[in-house]
């Protein structure tokens, strides 16, 4: 890896407080985190394993903006590879899922074919037509794989890393993400449908967003205008390995001291009563897990997050297209052994998130809001002080605290 | 299938339908929405790429004329989006009955979209599938599903399609 360019250092004054809007906005830092962070040491959920689940099945996703393909061979074993010919750089895959019936994977510019591993089989007139042309005597269909995507199958997914030495993965995530990871997968899952949303702003904006309970009850309002919801449930904000992190909460608790906090600082927060849902089953649910737990958010840098809100379960890849561009990809589950009933209750909750969602279509806003107003002023920092200055999470969710993280462990890894 | 009962007449009323639906929407008169369809109703916005291998995951899915108004109250006092307009470009309606009563039919439709900066984008592009009955008298949408082609939404989705 390079080292970085003193140009682009932070200054003096900033830190994982205080973060320079340079990161949001430089060409070169994002192309330093293509290299540094994505094609670096970081895992990248690529798929659930049930989206490819028989011989031959693919889909096409990204790590970072590389475009990659996740496969199933005829061994049964998940592969991955960056969809680009080792013969002229085409798109081998051009389909954003299927299944290969044959196992084969040829790129249609001249026909170089791949088995599901990405190694190469087939090159058209490798020994000339007619005794014309052909490829040199010496040239190896070993030699000219596609380029492979290490991959590791944990718990009904599939991640994947361009890194030699990127960690086990459970140590990568580190105990508390790992242990509610494993919660949400603990049973075959079954996908119920993508969606996808594209954001005109910096990739770094939207992972703020998912380490910030501080903005929860105060930028999303649907819960507060309909009476439904107060800012000081009962929950946790857990950070591991400074940059990976999980926001928990359990709905139904409330102290009176909290509600007298919010009512002197006339909160938007509380503004119930105003208007009530005519049509209630929107937020009919189940409790499904023994816990108590009905909001989880757990991020995973740099490119997943992983939530559960109420009955409502899904998978968001942080796709960066661009400095100032992101997709943003969900991919929406429940589990096998589901009821109708359950399966149902989810669909209705699925309103609640997503592009449209009545909870969190703001994020996409907020992110934009952001990415429009830092706009030359580089060296400029913002101020994330709420909770204090350490990174570190906390027993509550009035905090930035898992955001301080985020921007300690960015700063380690780009050496900046 | 029989398309004999189709009368002009006929047909010239569903088609006041479609467009008095997407001007409603243009128009900015969203409390009036909810009044084109059934008191049970099924309206979804789902992605084409969901719809053709059978995954039910939509973005908008209202099961009740009740939450159809509660996506309108959300809009209007909870949800936070940058000021928008739609412009519904909606054709070629092909009109099934059997009966003169209820109607299957699918039309293409296109929305533009237009916020502060002035700048009209092709936001949405997709078809309506629906299935409409008369009640009362008046013609009303049972369902209406807008199937989309554009699966990349961008920013955010608030403004029924």
């Amino acid at each position: 890896m390079s080292t970085t360019p003193e140009h682009l250092k932070w200054p003096d004054h900033a830190d994982h407080t205080a973060v320079p809007y340079s990161v949001f906005n430089d060409q070169e830092v994002y192309e330093l985190e293509q290299e540094k962070i994505y094609n670096g040491d970081t895992w990248h959920f690529l798929a659930a394993t049930e989206e490819v689940p028989d011989k031959g099945s693919f889909k096409s996703t990204y790590i970072g903006d590389t475009p990659v393909v996740v496969t199933r061979g005829q061994d049964d074993e998940v592969y991955a590879w960056v969809n680009r010919c080792a013969h002229r750089g085409a798109e081998v895959c051009r389909e954003r899922h299927g299944k290969s019936e044959d196992g084969v994977f040829a790129c249609v510019y001249h026909q170089w074919a791949y088995d599901a591993k990405g190694d190469l089989h087939g090159v058209p007139f490798q020994r000339g037509l007619a005794g014309k042309g052909g490829m040199p005597k010496d040239f190896d269909k070993k030699q000219h794989s596609l380029r492979k995507v290490r991959v590791v199958v944990f718990h009904g997914t599939v991640f994947g890393t361009f890194g030699d030495n990127t960690p086990d993965i459970e140590e990568y995530m580190g105990e508390d993400v790992a242990y509610h990871f494993k919660r949400l997968m603990h049973k075959p899952i079954e996908i119920l449908g993508t969606t996808r949303q594209y954001i005109a702003g910096n990739w770094k904006f939207y992972s703020e967003n998912t380490k910030d309970p501080y903005h929860a009850s105060l930028l999303h309002l649907f819960h507060a205008t309909f009476g439904l919801y107060r800012s000081s449930q009962k929950g946790e904000s857990i950070i591991n390995n400074d940059y990976h992190s999980v926001l928990w909460a359990s709905s139904g608790t409330e102290s009176a001291d909290a509600l007298d906090d919010m009512k002197k600082d006339k909160l938007r927060t509380l503004q119930t009563g105003e208007y009530e849902l005519k049509d209630p089953s929107l937020l009919k649910g189940q409790q499904e897990f023994d816990d108590g737990i009905t909001l989880v958010i757990l991020s995973l840098f740099p490119s997943l997050v992983l939530q559960q809100i109420q009955n409502t379960l899904a998978f968001r890849q942080i796709l960066p297209k661009g400095k100032d561009e992101f997709e943003l990809v969900w991919t929406y589950f429940g589990y096998k052994d589901d009821t109708e009933e359950l399966r149902n209750i989810r669909l209705k909750q699925f309103n609640l998130i997503g592009p449209a969602g009545l909870i969190s279509m703001e994020d996409g806003e907020s992110t934009e809001l952001c990415q429009n107003a830092i706009v030359r002023d580089g060296k400029y920092t913002n101020v994330i002080q709420m909770d204090g200055k350490e990174a570190t999470g906390n027993d509550h969710l009035v905090t930035e605290g898992l955001i301080r993280g985020l921007w300690k462990g960015y700063k380690e890894l780009m050496q900046f | 299938m029989s398309t004999a009962t189709l009368t002009l007449e006929l047909k010239n009323e569903v088609e006041d339908l479609l467009n008095t639906y997407a001007q409603c929407i243009d128009d900015d008169n969203l409390e009036q929405w909810p009044d084109f369809f059934t008191e049970q109703c099924l309206y979804r916005i789902i992605p084409r790429e969901n719809h053709e291998i059978g995954l039910p995951t939509a973005v908008m899915w209202c099961d009740s004329r009740g939450m159809l108004e509660d996506r309108v109250t959300a809009l209007r006092h909870a949800n936070v989006y940058q000021v928008q307009w739609y412009r519904h470009i909606t054709s070629n309606p092909v009109i099934t009955t059997e009966d003169g009563e209820t109607f299957n039919v699918q039309s293409n439709y296109a929305v533009f979209k237009t916020c502060n900066d002035g700048e009209s984008t092709v936001y949405n592009v997709g078809r309506y599938v629906d299935v409409i009955v008369r009640i009362d008298g008046k013609l009303k949408f049972k369902e209406r599903s807008a199937i989309y082609d554009t699966h990349k939404i961008t920013t955010l989705m608030v403004i029924p399609i």
